[in-house]
This record gives C-alpha cells, structure tokens and sequence, in this order.
C-alpha cells in the first residue's frame, strides 16, 4: 500500500515537473546542432524576416534558421534569461539596451531599419482623416498603444511634435491590437507603424503625417556572445544588412536606417 | 515539501480511529496540488518590493483602477444574477427539446479563450456588430470603450458560473417543496419566490461569490471588447499587464492589492453566507 502510494506520489511529482520543464523550454526548444541558426526577433519583422531566411537558407544549403517571433520585450528578458538564441533584432534601441547592458552581444548592435508611424483608418478614408490634429475631432473613435509599449511611446513622442493633445477611446496593450480596432471599425482611426497598415493590404487605408518623422524607431540587430552557431549567426546579420536584406525590408515598409 | 512527505506515512500508518487514517496515495498528491497552487502567490508576497509599496499604492492611478474593477465586477455579479437564476431554473425544472443542447451552450464561455469571448462581443455588439449596430443607429449606443462594456465583457465570462452553480443547487432541492406550495394553489412564480429561492438561497451566494472572482480578475475578454482607458476601462488585472511591460514591481505590487481584496471578500463571504455550500 505504501509503497504504491510512493509510487504514485512520485509519478505525480515527475508528471508535474515534466510539465513544468516543458513550459520553461517551449520558448527555446531548438537544439544548438550545427547548421541551424535561430534568430528572436521583434513580431513586427515576422513578414520580412521569414522571407529573409528562406533567401538565407537558399544561399546556405543545409543551414535551417528558425525563428521565435514576439514582442521585443519579453525576447530580451528571454535571453538575459539564457535562452539560446544566435541573433537578436528588437523593434527599438531601448530594448536592445537591455541585452547590451548585460554584454550579452557580440560587439555593437548594428541599426538595420527604421519604422514609421502612420494613421491607419478604414478604407477610403471615410473621415477624411489628414493629419495629427484631425484625431482631436469630436465624435471621432481613436485608439493608441499604451505608452508603455514602443508604438505607444513613439506616438505620445509625434503628438508631443505636433502639439496636439488626443484623447483616446482607448490605450491599447500592442500595436496589432490597435489596427484589430481599425479593421474591426470599432476604432476610426489608430497611430500604428506603416508595417502594420502595409501587411494588413486593403483592409485599411495609412494616412502618413509630417510628425512621424520626430518618433522613428530605430530597430538594432546583433550577434549574441554565447550565440551556438556564430559563424552562421555573422552570415544571417550581413545578409540582413546588406543591399538585398533592405531591399526586403523596404518592401515590407521599413525605411532605410 | 520534502519533510511534510516522509513525516506524512507515519502519521497514515497510525490512523486515530478505523477506516480514518488518510492514505498516503490521497495525502501526497494533495499537498503538492496545495503546494502547487500556494507557492506562486508565496512568491508574489515574498519578491514584493515592500520598501517601495507605499509609494505604488498611494498613486491615484491604482485606486481607480481598483474602484472600477469592484463596480464593473459587483454590477456583473448584479446582472448575472437577475438573468442567471431564472436561467437555472429553466435548464433545472423544464423540460423542452434541446435543453441539454442549451445547458452545453451555456457553458461553452467556460471553455472558450476570454480573448476569443471579447473578439465575439464586438461583432456581435461592437459599433460595427450584428446587434450593435442597430444600437448605434436606434439608439445612439456604442458599448466598446465604455464602463458598460466592461460590465458586459465580464458578465460573458461569469454568468456560466452562476448558472451551473445555482442549476446544480436546484437539482440537487426537494422539488417536492414546491410540488406542496402548487398543491395549495400557489402559482409557478410564487412557489420559486417564496419556497425554492430560499431553499437554494446558499447555492445563489455561492454562485454569486464565483461569478463575481471571475468577474473581478477578467482580463482577455476585457481588453478586447472595452479596450483600455485608466479610470474608465482600465481594471485591475489590465493595469497589472500594462505594467508588468517596463515595471514589475508596480505589476506586483498591484498583484498584490488585487489579491488581498479577492481573500478578504472570499473569506468574509464564506463565513457569512456560503457556510452551507
């Protein structure tokens, strides 16, 4: 009886902390083998990036680069973490600080693109919406990122160039949130990146504004220190760098750093 | 952990009276379940930054996100209420075609992701939804980013709590009671007021008590429907989110605000009225 009871006690605890270890290791699951390249990189850069390792793949046969794509945030508290990761690239410099701080990189991050903001409205601009100051009409549904967040941070700086003080229906907590509200037209209009409205296609119309130009977020690349694989980690950073990865990233909306 | 487990046996193997003792295959598991759910808020109390707690709390920003979260949560347990009992007593004492396919679809926001329950709120009552856009026009009503939303989203996510606990507290009442009050020509809705609803009164608190646990601590649904402005959309659990991006210390110290609410209701709530449940 009590033997089986230990038996039993001990098939929970190990079914528990199998559990447990499972979660703690789902972020990071790829094995350091040779040959494969794994790359965190800020959810804004999901189009672009998976286009830029299937050309990376291409030009090195039988290296895999996998990605884990997610808010820059909890990426850089991941790899302070010690999540095995080749290479870095955050939507902003201040979450990049947050890897450099520790020395966790390899040399100095390498600014590779930039993003702008814009407004994203509902298709044909039913509002007639033209500038910054235009979201101060009343009536109008506007929603921001809360400026905890980059995107929010980056539209509270635009608005702070323009002058103008907007009240919104709500702070959002990401910028893909923000746009649902657009595309949901629950919101008439949203301060997003011009990645955003450009990988949404026709669902909404961007309204670009002259103040954007004061809130661009500069987005850093970086090889880590303890990068697995560094030699195919130096390659994905050049090709990211190089002529043919902006090309790429221009298309998606990034603007040249 | 370690020495409750090996001083544990020797207690089981000494039970205080026949068929007593508590077997070892039951008491192990318990304890790490209890462990399991007691440790994470141990280490919310134990990493709290203590030093700097007045500070945090002492912000206008927290008390009206805390003030929202207790009215929108109380005005959904009100409305959960007033639609969830006569919801029970219809799944619990009727019987019409398809009841078990409607008690499955009651419960469904259950199981469903709260996210999942805000994105069907607002095609369904959203300024652009397929009800809420005759609010908008008849009306004048646009629920998303308003208290009322807020309301709404949590009352989604906790009236199926209400429900099954106050349909479980119905089936499991002598509906003879009610039988005998019929019998002495008191109609259906005199016999539920005056006869059935004080006799499941103690289920109604309990479920009550639930709905309003899930109400206080909704989170998906919320952001997703109402969205998130301080003072008029911004709860709680929202606040402690949108910290926890750049702050976690005011994340935790929140955490541990809407924590110390939560026990002191359950614990006050339980002794007073659900001691019977």
């Amino acid at each position: 009886m009590i033997r089986s009871a230990r038996l039993t006690a001990g098939t929970a605890a190990l079914a528990l902390l199998t559990a447990l270890g499972l979660t703690a290791c789902s972020s990071s699951s790829s094995s350091p083998e040779n040959g494969t390249v794994t790359v965190f990189a800020a959810a804004s850069l999901k189009e672009s990036f998976t286009e830029l390792g299937e050309l990376f793949e291409k030009e090195h046969p039988g290296t895999e680069v996998t990605f884990n794509f997610n808010g820059s945030d909890s990426l850089a508290a991941g790899i302070a973490g010690g999540a095995p990761a080749d290479v870095f690239a955050a939507a902003n410099t201040s979450t990049m600080a947050r890897v450099t701080d520790e020395k966790l990189t390899a040399g100095d991050p390498v600014t590779f693109a930039r993003n702008r903001l814009t407004i994203a409205t509902a298709p044909g601009n039913p509002h007639g919406i033209g500038s910054l100051k235009d979201l101060t009409a009343p009536g109008l549904k506007v929603v921001l990122c809360d400026v905890r967040v980059p995107c929010g941070d980056a539209a509270r700086k635009a608005l702070a160039a323009a002058g103008v003080d907007v009240t919104p229906d709500s702070y959002e907590q990401d910028v893909k949130s923000a746009l649902t509200k657009v595309r949901l037209k629950e919101a008439d209009a949203a301060v997003v990146y011009r990645t955003d409205v450009r990988a949404a296609g026709d669902k909404v119309d961007g309204v670009d504004f002259p103040e954007a130009a004061q809130a661009v977020n500069d987005y850093p690349i970086a090889r880590l220190e303890d990068a697995p694989n560094a030699s195919a980690a130096d390659d994905f950073v050049a090709l990211v760098t190089s002529a043919e990865g902006r090309k790429v990233l221009g298309k998606a909306g990034f603007l040249a750093p | 952990m370690t020495s409750t487990a090996h001083d544990t046996p020797r207690k089981a193997r000494r039970p205080r009276a026949p068929g007593r003792g508590v077997p070892l295959a039951l008491l192990a598991p318990a304890l790490l379940g209890l462990a399991f759910l007691l440790v994470p808020l141990l280490a919310l109390v134990v990493r709290a930054p203590w030093s700097d707690l007045p500070e945090q709390l002492t912000s206008p920003a927290v008390w009206d996100a805390l003030r929202l979260s207790l009215v929108c949560a109380t005005t959904a347990t009100a409305l959960s209420l007033v639609v969830g009992v006569p919801l029970a007593w219809l799944l619990a004492r009727t019987d019409f075609p398809g009841r078990s396919l409607v008690r499955a679809l009651v419960t469904l926001p259950l199981v469903l992701p709260p996210v999942v329950g805000g994105v069907a709120l607002l095609l369904a009552l959203g300024r652009n939804g397929i009800v809420g856009q005759w609010l908008d026009e008849w009306f004048g009503i646009t629920l998303p980013f308003t208290t009322a939303g807020v309301v709404l989203a949590e009352t989604f996510v906790a009236l199926p709590f209400l429900v099954i606990s106050v349909e479980g507290t119905l089936r499991a009442a002598d509906p003879r009671f009610e039988e005998a009050a019929a019998t002495l020509g008191a109609s259906r809705f005199t016999a539920f007021r005056r006869v059935t609803l004080p006799l499941i009164a103690p289920g109604v608190a309990a479920g009550a008590v639930l709905a309003w646990a899930r109400a206080l601590g909704e989170f998906g649904a919320t952001i997703t429907f109402a969205g998130n402005f301080p003072g008029r959309t911004q709860t709680m659990p929202l606040a402690v989110y949108l910290a926890l991006q750049n702050d976690p210390a005011a994340a935790i110290a929140l955490s541990l605000v809407l924590l110390a609410v939560s026990v002191a209701v359950l614990a006050g709530l339980r002794d007073r009225w659900t001691r019977a449940v």
